[in-house]
């Protein structure tokens, strides 16, 4: 951080341009991002994105931590979707193994992944419509996001910071009764997005501010590493649930929501179809969850159930080693990528055969769209930068790590 | 699901069409290649990285057309230390392709490919960062994460995990 000292790109003796600052308090950069904006007036000359604040080092961290200790780790990087994150790992790291999950395992993975993109949008909408102006809208999606934030704990005993996800499967069964409420959330909650809907797809105001703001064309998407739904409204048909399935994602129906358009309002109208396709994503894996174990069947990697390692030797001496040695895994690396809500997470592991990994590297997509702020917000006015900002649904813990 | 051995043979790697180009191309730019669990590795020749991220992404069978990520490994004290990890993406194939090069610590320096994917820029600078890798050609090679005045690499695996006290 704050080594983008600006340095004048005109003559001085122009002087035309001044630079302004924005962030790394604002409450509209959604975080820690610093922005230092050269303008001419109201209009954008040059962008320069600072970041670091949020920096921990969590990378270095994972390096001298067992393998089922980076599992909270992830929890802290993308704060909005921790099962996603979660689950990446978990995949990696069973890739790795070369470990089988069963069926139940991967469908509940799969409704709590979906659910976790709920959540994730349904704080960028409401963030990005107050960014914009429209303030009801907040309180609705902060109104649906506590009714997920309450299956996730009941679920995993943490609103936010979940690790349900565990090598090898999920850490618990659902409590009793949790199906039901998950039920009769899914039931209700289309009526809500269109009640969101309501309030802003046809709102003039909003329209007026989104429209062709932000352009990003297919080309300089790709170009510039944009991901996610950045990367699909700019017409680029990439989803990698869909294309390189993963924990069963191929046993689901689902659309891609995509567009052309490429401007602030296109990015808005992927998001919102996304919220509609995860709820049927979750619908289906209500339907269809599978019976059996929930957790695959390895006790030198998986801990034991609780009942179980109280009362049997064996499975008390594997919970034992497991905390205090951890577990080794074969020598490798492996690179997975998952769709998370805001574009391509990929975890690469590196493993040289001990119980720590090597190197844990996070490819987060936040810190990857933040490069095409840029291109988006040159030539146009500062208040396009506040929505555009809100277009790329930046999360700053993301892109630190 | 038993892992199976990974697959470093050459002759047996040229049924991949990534390799195939390459080794069609430049054949003594390919130092090695490695297929482990599904995934395929190819090291490159410092020199010719470049040029072989061009061909593989203008090449119509293959379309390597996007930058999915930038990362590095230190290996150290084994010399050459650093791998440097590239991750190539299709948005028409849907393919990831791994590229690695590996530098030494003595001149950790290797070609910026921002000339192709502008998107390197960030990925390249935190590199930079945090394992001290330079690239040349790179438009603005500052530290990203770090405080500009900070010393050391910390990723790299002679710093400390709890910094220098």
């Amino acid at each position: 951080m704050a080594h983008m000292t600006p340095t004048p790109v005109l003559d001085p003796s122009q002087d035309q341009t001044m630079v302004l600052n924005m962030g790394p308090q604002h409450p509209s950069t959604h975080g820690v991002l610093r922005l230092l904006l050269e303008v001419d007036g109201e209009t954008i000359v040059r962008i320069m994105p600072d970041i670091g604040y949020l920096h921990t080092g969590i990378e270095k961290t994972c390096e001298a931590k067992f393998y089922q200790q980076v599992v909270p780790m992830t929890d802290r990087i993308d704060y909005l979707c921790p099962m996603t994150n979660n689950l990446a790992y978990c995949l990696a790291v069973e890739k790795l193994l070369g470990m089988e999950i069963p069926p139940r395992g991967q469908w509940l993975r799969v409704l709590l992944n979906e659910l976790t993109r709920i959540n994730s949008h349904l704080v960028w909408l409401g963030t990005h419509a107050m960014d914009i102006g429209a303030m009801t809208v907040f309180l609705y999606c902060f109104r649906e996001r506590e009714d997920v934030l309450r299956l996730f704990e009941a679920v995993s005993g943490q609103r936010m910071m979940t690790s349900y996800f565990r090598i090898g499967g999920v850490a618990l069964e659902p409590p009793l009764g949790w199906f039901d409420r998950v039920k009769k959330f899914l039931a209700r909650f289309p009526g809500n997005i269109d009640e969101y809907e309501n309030l802003l797809t046809n709102n003039p105001i909003f329209v007026n501010r989104l429209k062709g703001v932000a352009y990003l064309s297919a080309e300089d998407a790709v170009a510039l590493c944009a991901t996610g739904p950045t990367l699909r409204a700019s017409g680029v048909d990439v989803d990698l649930r869909r294309d390189l399935p993963y924990t069963g994602y191929e046993n689901f129906q689902f659309k891609v929501p995509t567009s052309t358009v490429g401007d602030v309002y296109a990015r808005y109208l992927v998001r919102v179809a996304e919220l509609r396709e995860s709820q049927k994503i979750c619908t289906q894996a209500l339907e269809g969850m599978p019976e059996g174990p929930s957790k695959a069947d390895a006790p030198k990697v998986v801990l034991p159930d609780r009942e179980k390692m109280k009362t049997q030797m064996e499975a008390l001496i594997y919970h034992f080693k497991i905390v205090t040695e951890g577990f080794t895994v074969p020598e490798g690396e492996v690179y997975m990528p998952i769709e998370s809500p805001r574009g391509e997470m990929g975890y690469y592991v590196v493993s040289d055969g001990t119980a720590k990994p090597y190197r844990v590297h996070m490819r987060s997509p936040s810190f990857a769209n933040l490069q095409s702020l840029r291109t988006m917000c040159e030539g146009r006015l500062i208040a396009d930068v506040v929505a555009a900002i809100g277009s790329i649904d930046i999360v700053l813990g993301d892109c630190d790590r | 699901m038993a892992l199976e051995p990974a697959i470093t043979d050459m002759e047996q790697l040229k049924s991949r069409a990534e390799v195939a180009a390459l080794l069609a191309w430049n054949a003594s730019a390919v130092t090695e290649a490695k297929l482990d669990r599904d995934q395929l590795i190819v090291w490159l020749d410092r020199t010719a990285l470049r040029d072989a991220c061009l061909v593989l992404k203008n090449d119509p069978q293959l379309q390597y057309n996007a930058l999915a990520d930038v990362t590095c490994v230190d290996w150290y004290p084994r010399e050459p230390r650093f791998e440097v990890v590239y991750q190539l993406f299709s948005t028409t194939k849907k393919k990831y392709l791994r590229l690695k090069v590996r530098l030494s610590g003595v001149d950790a320096n290797i070609d910026s490919l921002t000339p192709i994917w502008p998107g390197a820029n960030f990925f390249e600078r935190e590199v930079f960062d945090l394992f001290g890798v330079r690239f040349d050609e790179h438009p603005n090679l500052v530290r990203i994460m770090m405080p500009e005045d900070w010393e050391g690499h910390p990723l790299r695996k002679d710093y400390p995990v709890e910094g220098y006290r």
